[in-house]
């Protein structure tokens, strides 16, 4: 209807991923249509093996399509070079994993600065910013802690940190409350949903987490590589009364 | 619309690069070795032995050497060390063989041990170089460390097995002396130790370049999927 008044951070053109295992395909991602506003969250939800981590690593650079396109702000992303592509992940997209991923030799400022060294800030920017952001995910005083020493929680509160360290305009979320205990994961979601709004963020998470429809502007449901329906906020909430109904 | 290619291609010149600094690179790598301290030790551990032994074998060449010129009357001795240089010259090569193949093994293990961490620096933004120059740097360091080392447990232990045979003054002496002839050039021991703390670190560098480059070739998706 009014698609051209939105600007699209991300979109995706006939995206297919095919596997080969054992001699026979596997279609991870179907012809998959999907175009992202700025500043939205969005959820991509499904089974596990429906093909969402796919589409994280393909819209995130992480791996190349079988067939197909991403345009990042409308630039195609199969056109960039090695440069361009770490360009944009360091400084366009910020990365959450499930299993955290920080750099278990550096500490909790150092993992959150090492984007912003790389991106070629001065040492003692960086310091401020990073020292900055952990107090943002309330981790002020964990600052020279070891991943080690953190408990998941903490942990996926710092890799929010370093995802965050070059402003990115997208933030990449795998499973993000996938290794966290409930509570924490509702800390979690907050925090991301907060950012979203605090820094006009794009969120774009994947994951099987019913809490997180709840924050959602737009959830995508994914099965056997395809979307399945997308449905938009403000026909969430009578799905999420519905489905919390069910888990109880 | 302000795009991702033009912003970074604009700019490239001075803010908008991807960098890693050597100093950095330097920080994190003596970090990375001294928090794994104990894989660390085992990747130098291949180096060590085999500059211990070269150095050795060097060092128990010279002896002969300045035994024999010292007892003059023993001249079938010169025949000998004819026939020990090429005994020499295969033992040393054989141990930098043995530990050129150590180091390659265990650098292998050490950089698939990281494919998620490799994985996730590209995230970050990491060039493939920037991964390439962490591990080389790693090498190059663990290479010298384990070769110094070597060279000094060889040498020291050397000294003090052929100390009574030498005496003081064959001690020093020594040093000087001819460890192996190549070609028609005599090489004093401490230059044969020398080299040998230098092709260490050489080595264990080149030992490093295969697998620190194939984890940087990897697509970020595949390295992070990896589990260790």
């Amino acid at each position: 209807m009014s698609t051209s008044v939105y600007e699209y951070i991300v979109r995706t053109k006939d995206l297919s991923k095919i596997y080969t295992m054992g001699g026979t395909e596997v279609r991870a991602l179907d012809d998959v249509e999907l175009d992202i506003r700025r500043g939205e969250y969005v959820s991509i939800m499904g089974p596990s093996g429906s093909g969402k981590s796919t589409l994280f690593n393909m819209i995130g650079g992480l791996d190349k399509p079988t067939r197909g396109t991403v345009f990042i702000d409308e630039v195609d992303m199969a056109q960039l070079d090695a440069f361009e592509l770490a360009w944009l992940r360091c400084r366009k997209i910020g990365y959450i994993f499930q299993t955290f991923n920080l750099i278990p030799v550096m500490t909790a400022l150092e993992n959150v600065t090492l984007p912003m060294v790389f991106a070629g800030m001065t040492t003692d920017e960086a310091l401020d910013k990073g020292v900055e952001l952990l107090r943002t995910v309330g981790l002020g005083d964990r600052r020279d802690h070891k991943p080690t020493e953190l408990s998941g929680g903490q942990q996926q509160r710092v890799a929010i940190a370093r995802a965050f360290a070059n402003d990115p305009a997208i933030i990449l979320a795998d499973e993000p409350t996938g290794n966290l205990d409930l509570r924490t994961g509702k800390e979690i979601i907050t925090l991301l949903k907060q950012m979203n709004e605090e820094k006009k963020v794009t969120v774009i998470s994947a994951t099987h987490d019913l809490k997180m429809i709840d924050v959602s502007d737009r959830v995508v449901w994914i099965r056997d590589g395809k979307i399945e329906r997308i449905e938009e906020r403000a026909d969430i909430q009578i799905d999420v009364g519905k489905m919390e109904g069910e888990e109880g | 619309m302000a795009g991702v290619i033009e912003e970074a291609r604009g700019k490239r010149g001075i803010e908008r690069q991807i960098v890693l600094p050597w100093s950095r690179a330097l920080q994190m790598t003596r970090e990375s070795i001294f928090v794994r301290i104990g894989r660390s030790v085992i990747t130098a551990l291949g180096i060590f032995l085999g500059v211990a032994f070269m150095s050795a074998v060097l060092y128990g060449s010279a002896a002969v050497r300045v035994k024999a010129n010292v007892d003059a009357q023993q001249l079938g001795l010169v025949h000998e060390t004819a026939e020990m240089q090429a005994r020499t010259i295969w033992l040393v090569a054989m141990s930098l063989v043995v530990a050129t193949v150590g180091i390659v093994n265990s650098m292998l293990m050490s950089v698939t041990e990281r494919y998620k961490e490799i994985g996730t620096m590209k995230c970050l933004g990491a060039l493939d170089s920037f991964i390439v120059r962490l591990f080389i740097l790693e090498a190059l360091l663990l290479g010298i460390l384990g070769s110094l080392a070597g060279a000094l447990v060889g040498v020291v232990l050397m000294a003090i097995v052929n100390a009574k045979s030498l005496g003081w003054a064959g001690t020093v002496a020594v040093w000087k002396e001819t460890a192996v002839v190549l070609g028609s050039r005599p090489i004093p021991l401490w230059v044969g130790v020398l080299f040998g703390i230098i092709i260490g670190g050489v080595l264990s560098m080149l030992a490093a370049l295969y697998p620190a480059w194939r984890a940087a070739k990897m697509p970020p998706a595949a390295a992070l999927r990896s589990e260790f």
